[in-house]
Order: structure tokens, then sequence, then C-alpha cells
């Protein structure tokens, strides 16, 4: 009896956290417009999605920006992580909690924030602008996967390498780095994973009419929900989805080497 | 401070000149003067945190030190970074690439060095065959236990032709057996590659078996540079005498010429550089004490408190009326209880100056 309670207990809470995305993914398919009434099952509204150019360019700019952003996160985060590795005492406390912030930091306050910034600058709006916003909130997973990767590192590795010849570029280069490269890639994915969810920070620090797919949506959701939404956003679910799934096959798999 | 003499050792080969090193201020290494020969054999040896690993640093250029200058060949190599020094070194833990396989491992510093690859492929293969491991090229790292890993680790060095190797407490980390066959190897392969080996370690048991010179320290400061039987037979203090292999340490007065007086008795000994009346340590190994059934045989005599047998010979304790305990190591077995006589031969008592202060007995 306990056991079964336990069991249904447990069938609750996924109803409970996934039963809208089903509703969302089954009227997906629904050839209906309407949204109270099953028509039957149709991928009509996935054809009409990749004629509409306003949600292919905002896709288009999504995978751009995320791509750029993940790029530069997982680069420069690895550049920060070897840093701070280096570093020693209350620095490496003090660089390790500002990186963090970021993380726990609203989307609200960045974005918001961002915009004051950049109009403070005069920076351009639009493409530039959402790039360089969807580094800053994607940075720090870049330095908090690779960071990890280093801790485990022999520490006279390095030292290893300088003693063989090696300058220490070249040490960087051809013995840190194919060690932590995984961390690298991780932190890759997460940032694009950030990416591409971003809505609050997008909204704000957008302008000239570039959007990603989330803004995209917003606007077309305002104009009363067309059921090519519930279309983009299965798709956008399902990719979410993969790369979570590919992230965490990633960690499961170094911690099981770290062990 | 004296070196005695050595034997096949050429001319000096690096010469550490006054080296000071502090970390945060503390003081790690003092006053360090030391000069090593090209071919020469020579262990660095100490308890951990003698500061031996941060001299090795030293001269292999990952540390600087302080003040004081490290000289390589007659040059000045204070300011070369360690990349373009021409010693290599085997890391504690060997320090391996573990993406790398067995063969790239050992490449690695020819390909720094943009060799062409016929030239990497027979150095690797000669650097395999010299440490035997000949067909495990393709291996991983992972693969390979702690000793071929090692083997794999001095290859390494090697393979780049150095003309100093450094070996950072390189055995530590085997077991008693492969440990023993390594330190006759480690030997032999010296003597094959005709280049000079600094060793770091603390076993000072693999320090005698393996050196030409042993370099004695303790808390950053050297105290006996000598060869094996040098250090053994004459450690300079009392550190030394304890450090390295069994001692007997007791208090003692040098009376005359050739007579010394320790235990409330009196010894004929060898050592002449003593005043009359003079305060000193003496020093007597176990195995050195002979012991006789008969108490009147003997200058002392003392009561067999502990007996045990480790193999080749029996170790005994035995206490003298006075309550001093004397560590015997001795073929024949005397049992508890017993009463023996026991008797020192000149040469097997070793006179120090006195450094410290009460009575001391060590027995261990």
């Amino acid at each position: 009896m306990r056991a079964i309670l336990k069991k249904c207990y447990l069938w609750l809470i996924f109803i409970f956290l996934y039963a809208p995305i089903l509703v969302l993914i089954l009227f997906s398919f629904n050839v209906s417009r309407s949204r109270g009434n099953w028509g039957g099952l149709s991928l009509r509204w996935y054809g009409e999605l990749f004629q509409d150019r306003a949600i292919m360019t905002a896709l288009g700019n999504t995978v751009l920006i995320a791509l750029v952003a993940a790029a530069v996160s997982a680069a420069v985060g690895t550049v920060a992580a070897v840093g701070i590795y280096r570093l020693k005492g209350w620095k490496k406390s003090f660089v390790m909690n500002i990186t963090y912030l970021p993380i726990l930091n609203p989307d609200i306050v960045i974005g918001i924030s961002m915009m004051i910034l950049f109009i403070a600058m005069s920076f351009p709006r639009g493409m530039a602008s959402l790039i360089v916003s969807h580094i800053t909130f994607g940075l720090p997973y870049g330095v908090i996967s690779v960071l990890p990767k280093l801790a485990q590192l022999d520490p006279q590795i390095f030292d290893a390498a300088l003693d063989l010849g090696a300058t220490p570029r070249e040490a960087y280069f051809k013995v840190i780095l194919p060690q932590i490269l995984p961390g690298v890639f991780t932190g890759f994915l997460l940032a694009f994973t950030m990416s591409v969810d971003d809505f609050v920070v997008s909204f704000f620090v957008t302008g000239n009419g570039v959007a990603n797919l989330a803004i995209s949506i917003y606007s077309m959701s305002r104009r009363g929900i067309n059921p090519k939404i519930n279309a983009v956003l299965t798709l956008l679910f399902i990719a979410v989805a993969a790369m979570m799934y590919l992230i965490q096959r990633r960690l499961r798999k170094s911690s099981r080497e770290a062990v | 401070m004296t070196r005695d003499n050595l034997s096949n050792v050429g001319a000096e080969m690096i010469r550490l000149v006054d080296i000071h090193k502090e970390f945060d201020g503390v003081t790690v290494l003092d006053r360090i003067n030391l000069s090593i020969a090209k071919n020469e054999f020579v262990t660095l040896l100490g308890p951990s945190g003698c500061g031996k690993t941060t001299m090795l640093r030293i001269i292999g250029g990952f540390e600087s030190a302080t003040t004081g200058d490290v000289l390589f060949d007659g040059e000045r190599i204070n300011d070369i970074p360690a990349y373009q020094r021409k010693v290599n070194t085997v890391f504690q833990r060997y320090a391996l690439f573990p993406h790398l396989n067995v063969f790239e491992n050992i490449a690695f510093g020819l390909r720094i060095a943009k060799k062409d690859v016929k030239e990497i492929r027979d150095k690797v293969q000669s650097a395999l065959e010299l440490v035997e491991m000949l067909g495990f090229e393709k291996r991983t790292i992972q693969s390979l236990s702690g000793g071929q890993q090692q083997r794999v680790a001095i290859a390494r060095a090697v393979v780049n032709e150095p003309k100093v190797l450094l070996l950072d407490e390189p055995l530590a980390a085997l077991d008693l057996k492969l440990r023993k066959e390594m330190q006759l190897e480690l030997k032999n392969m010296q003597k094959q590659l005709g280049i000079t080996f600094v060793f770091v370690t603390h076993d000072q048991e693999e320090a005698l078996t393996m050196s030409d010179t042993v370099v004695v320290m303790k808390e950053g400061i050297i105290q006996q540079i000598g060869s094996p039987i040098n250090v053994y037979n004459e450690p300079t203090n009392i550190f030394v005498a304890d450090f390295i292999g069994e001692s007997i340490i007791l208090e003692g007065r040098y009376l005359e010429h050739c007579m010394v007086e320790f235990a409330g008795q009196k010894f004929p000994c060898v050592d002449i550089d003593f005043a009359p009346m003079e305060q000193v340590d003496v020093v007597i190994r176990p195995e050195d004490v002979d012991i006789a059934d008969d108490p009147a045989e003997g200058v002392l005599q003392a009561k067999v408190s502990s007996v045990v047998f480790k193999g080749v010979h029996y170790e005994m304790l035995a206490e003298t009326d006075d309550g001093l305990e004397w560590m015997i190591h001795s073929t024949t077995m005397a049992p508890i209880g017993q009463v023996i006589g026991m008797s020192i031969k000149p040469d097997n008592i070793h006179l120090m100056k006195k450094e410290t202060k009460g009575p001391e007995v060590t027995a261990s």
C-alpha cells in the first residue's frame, strides 16, 4: 500500500510538471485552429510554420546568437577558469563569487541593466546587443564547466610539459587544453541552451526589429494564440530537452571518470 | 662537511651558490652550497619538509631562489626558464599525459623540438628498450601498472638526452620488491647513459644503495655531504646518525688520546680530534655491539628485555643497571631475562662534537 502511494505521489508530481507541455505538444498536432476543440491529428501547423518567414528569420537569429554567444562564452570562460584556478586564497573565492553571481541574478535585472548600459553607451541595439548580452549570462557557465576539469588535473602535468621543452603557451595548448576539452564543450552546450532559452534579457536589449524566437513568439501571442506557436514551442522544447540530455550524459561520464 | 674521493666522476656540472629560498616569509632553504659533478649520482636525503624537493625544483627551473645562484656547466642559469634548461625530470607521481599513448608521451619532448619523424621513432624505440617496455607503444597510460608508468616517465625524460636527470621521489609509489629492483635498474641506467642523476628521497636505505654522494638535509640546511659509507660511518651530528640507519647515541666524555668514557666505562677509540675532558656524543650502530653469554666477557652488562626475529638478525633490547637501553642487532640470540656481556671495538665507536642539551638515549 505504502509503495503504491509513493508511486502515485511521484506520478502526480510528474503530471503536475509535464501536463502543460503534453497538452501543448498534443495541440501542435491538432488540425483545428481552435484551442478547445480537438479536430484530429495533422502536421498542418508544422508545414505552415516552415513557410512563415518571420518565424524562420527569428529561428535563424536564435541559432546564430546562440552559436556565437556559446562559442565566446566557452572560449573566454576557459581562459578565465585557468586564471581563477591559478589564483590562491581570498582572491580565488572572491573572483569565483563574482563569476557565479550572474547565474543567480534575475534575468529581469540583467536585461534592464544591460538595456540601460547599451543606451548610455549608444551601443547599436539589435543583433550586436543581443549577442553581447547573451555572452554576459553565458560566460559563467563556460567558467563553471571548466573549473572542475582543471581541479582534476595532476598539478605537475604543466611542469612536466615545461620540463620537456614546451613553452607555457605550448603547454596550455598541447597538454592542458586536450584534457579540459570535455569541460569546454559542456560549457558551450550550457551557454547555447541558456541562449536559446532566453526571452527576458533579449526582450529588453533588442532593437531595430531584430527578434529571436522567444521574442517573435511573444509578439505573435499578443495577436492571439496561433497554433503555429504550439508547433514552434514543441520543437523548441524538444531541442532544449535534447541538449539537456547531452549535457547530463557528459556530466555523468566525466564524474564516472573522476572516480 | 667535507666530501671524500669519488671514483668515475668528472668535472663540475651543477653548482648551487648560497641558495636561500623563502615561501611567504618562511625559510625553506638556507645557505645551500652544493657542487654536483658530471656523471655523479647525487641523492638529496631528508625527512619530508626538509627542502629537498624545493632544491630539485630550483635546479629544474620550476622555482627561483630568493637569493643565490644556480650554475650549470659553469654558466649562471637563474633566469633561464625551465623549458630552456638541459635537464629533465621524473616527477613524483610521474605526471604522464593521460590523453596521449605511451609512444606519444615519450615523443612529446622530441616533437616540441621539431625532430624529424624517423629520428623520433628511433629515439623512442631505444628509450623503450632502455626501460624494457618495447611493445607498449600503443597502450594508454591508464592501462599501465604503477611500475610501468614509472618506466614510461623515465623514458620520456631520458629520450631528450639531458645532461642531468632530476628524480623526485620516483620510487615512492611502488611496492617494496619493485622498489628494490628499480633502485638497481636506475643505478645501471645512470652508468649506461653516463649522465648526472639528482635523486630526491626520504628513504635512507634507497639513498645508501644508489648514490655516489648523499646530501643529508634537515629544515632547509645541509647537514652532511659524503659518500654512503662516509655518512653512515661518520655522521657529523646526532640528526644524521639517527636518520641514517639505526643508532645508539650516548653522552660521553673524551678522556685522553684515543680513550673515551661513556655508560660508566672507559673505552679505547680511534677518534683524535677532541680535547681532553671534552663532552662528546657517542654513536654506536646496533650491529656493532658484540654480545657474549657470559657477562664477565663484556665491558658492560645488560639484561635482555625484548627479542624480535628480523630474518637475517635478531633485534634485541638490553638494559644496563643505570637504566640505559641498548639496541643490539646480532645473529646470535640471547633469551629475554638473560644478563649478557657487551663490548664494542674501538673503530666502531664514533664520536661527535656535542651540540645538544641534556642526556639523551635513542634506541631506534
